[in-house]
């Protein structure tokens, strides 16, 4: 059964339509992907989903409940977490402040010490960092800090923006690895990467996004076989596209 | 000349300059709005106690305890009932509420009690000084000094120490994603302005003492000192703010004693022309809010 269903939704900035009746679906345990260039309307899609965007149109239903409209902090509570392009670190709070409020919809201190160990072995790194300012890491530090945040409030859905934007290809790598690994582990993820042709070698399932509708769904065999055909342009990681 | 009755003068103008700048930032860190019915609080503050003195039968502590509790609630209500309703409109919407707010608030003293100033009751150790090397300091400075710094302690712990100051100190450093952490925007938002009400309250205890009365319009100048404070010391930053608050009282008593007697009418003039000259060569304020930029790679 899905965990999360967006129906025919379509968001507005003003008279400009970014997301035109986007409808998608993400079961429970599976990894789906959101892909498309630039513009396409992937970030205001997960935007929508996380609440920090009022859908024009539409319903979005996560865990048989109609959450659209509601607030950032309702549809946390609920069980999604975003990681948002930029990754948008609490700057000026260390790496163990930026996990507590992570932790936020979970009240218990001892579950947070558990979590917290639990994530330190994740990103060995951060447990090294624990109390150094959230804006003084490097970039793929900054990633692993945001992801981990993102799993200390247990999320049904975990979100993900562009988690490779602006690394090191061997950052690069080692996010794709973490993505697979939190995947084995059970956690149900909706990513929006322009890595397309990495993002298709990973995922159960993927969503063509362009100029803010769905062009094309299904395995990423299939997604693969609509971009050759089509010969649509994915941007610079995309797949053998070709220039429009 | 640099006296020890200067230098604790100073710190006790510096410190509750200090408290004015934080309850003012606070709100502003995480709204981006500039409080001007900030000042009505030290109003409020000081006809509750006119009020309460009116049957004298509480002590003075108790009075003033539950002087600074009306602010706190007065601040906490402003926020429930004219912010709030506004909040997800244009900041310009905001900035005007605050407008409206401050002047009904005064215009209410102004109908409600008088536009004549109101005595307050002051406890005895307002008044008195004590003998320190030789020189007698008055109390009143000492207490602001303590009180402040007390506080400020205090406000460390909360904001370093709970989730609720955590959250708060995330809240002004990127709302957007604080509440996308599950963080209530309305918890943190009303707990902002309490304890801006709560700062402001001590504040007026102090600021009321110098005259031992209140007027309707007595806010006016605690809140220049608040913006130009949170100015000098960074919009974006609590520590700018007390820093702020701090090189206000001190250059501000510095000014007092350097100043020939016959020029001491232009003693605000020269006060604003080193604030200008803090603002050309730090025109974001002494502290930027931390790591604002973002890395890449």
């Amino acid at each position: 059964m899905s965990i999360l269903t967006v129906r025919d939704v379509s968001v507005r900035y003003g008279a400009i339509s970014a997301v035109r009746g986007v409808s998608l679906s993400v079961e429970e345990g599976e990894l789906v992907a959101l892909i498309g260039v630039n513009g396409a309307g992937k970030t205001t899609t997960l935007s929508t989903i996380a609440g920090a965007l009022r859908p024009f149109q539409g319903t979005i239903t996560f865990q048989e409940e109609q959450i659209q409209g509601r607030s950032p902090e309702y549809i946390t509570r609920k069980g999604i977490a975003l990681v948002p392009e930029g990754r948008d670190i609490l700057s000026s709070l260390s790496v163990a402040e930026n996990l507590r409020l992570g932790a936020f919809v979970r009240n218990s201190r001892i579950e947070f010490q558990k979590d917290m160990e639990e994530m330190i072995g994740l990103f060995p790194i951060l447990g090294e960092r624990l109390h150094q300012a959230g804006g003084t890491l490097s970039g793929g530090e900054q990633q692993q800090l945001a992801i981990a945040r993102a799993l200390m409030s247990h999320p049904r859905l975990l979100m993900l923006d562009e988690p490779s934007l602006g690394l090191a290809p061997v950052l690069v790598d080692q996010i794709f690895q973490l993505i697979g690994r939190l995947r084995q582990r059970g956690v149900t993820i909706l990513l929006v990467e322009q890595n397309v042709e990495r993002t298709l070698d990973i995922v159960d399932r993927a969503y063509l996004l362009h100029t803010g509708e769905i062009e094309a769904q299904g395995t990423p065999e299939h997604i693969r076989s609509f971009v050759d055909v089509e010969g649509v342009y994915l941007g610079d990681h995309g797949r053998r596209g070709q220039q429009q | 000349m640099i006296t020890l009755d200067f230098i604790i003068n100073a710190l006790s103008l510096g410190s509750t300059y200090a408290l004015l700048a934080l309850g003012m930032v606070i709100v502003y860190g995480i709204l981006n709005l500039v409080n001007f019915a900030y000042g009505e609080l030290i109003m409020i503050t000081g006809y509750s106690l006119f009020v309460l003195a009116l049957t004298p039968v509480l002590p003075w502590i108790v009075m003033a305890v539950l002087a600074v509790g009306v602010a706190v609630l007065t601040s906490y209500l402003t926020e429930r009932v004219a912010f709030r309703p506004v909040r997800e409109s244009s900041p310009t919407a905001m900035l005007i509420t605050s407008f409206a707010v401050s002047a009904l608030l005064q215009n209410a003293a102004l109908l409600i009690i008088s536009p004549r100033a109101r005595g307050v009751p002051l406890p005895q150790a307002f008044s008195t000084s004590v003998a320190v090397l030789g020189q007698d300091i008055p109390i009143r400075n000492i207490l602001a000094i303590v009180t402040s710094v007390a506080l400020l302690l205090l406000l460390v712990l909360l904001l370093r120490k709970t989730v609720l100051g955590i959250a708060l100190r995330a809240a002004s450093d990127n709302f957007r994603m604080t509440r996308l952490l599950g963080v209530p925007a309305n918890l943190v938002i009303s707990a902002a302005f309490a304890i801006s009400g709560l700062l402001a309250g001590v504040v007026a205890l102090f600021w009321v003492g110098r005259t031992a009365s209140v007027t309707p319009t007595i806010g006016s100048a605690p809140l220049l000192v608040a913006f130009v404070a949170t100015v000098i010391g960074g919009m974006r930053s609590l520590a700018g703010a007390v820093l702020g608050g701090y090189i206000y009282g001190i250059v501000f008593s510095l000014i007092g004693v350097l100043l020939p007697p016959a020029m001491m009418e232009f003693r605000e003039a020269f006060m604003f022309v080193v604030v200008i000259l803090i603002l050309v060569f730090r025109p974001e304020g002494l502290i930027r809010s931390a790591y604002s930029s973002k890395r890449v790679g």
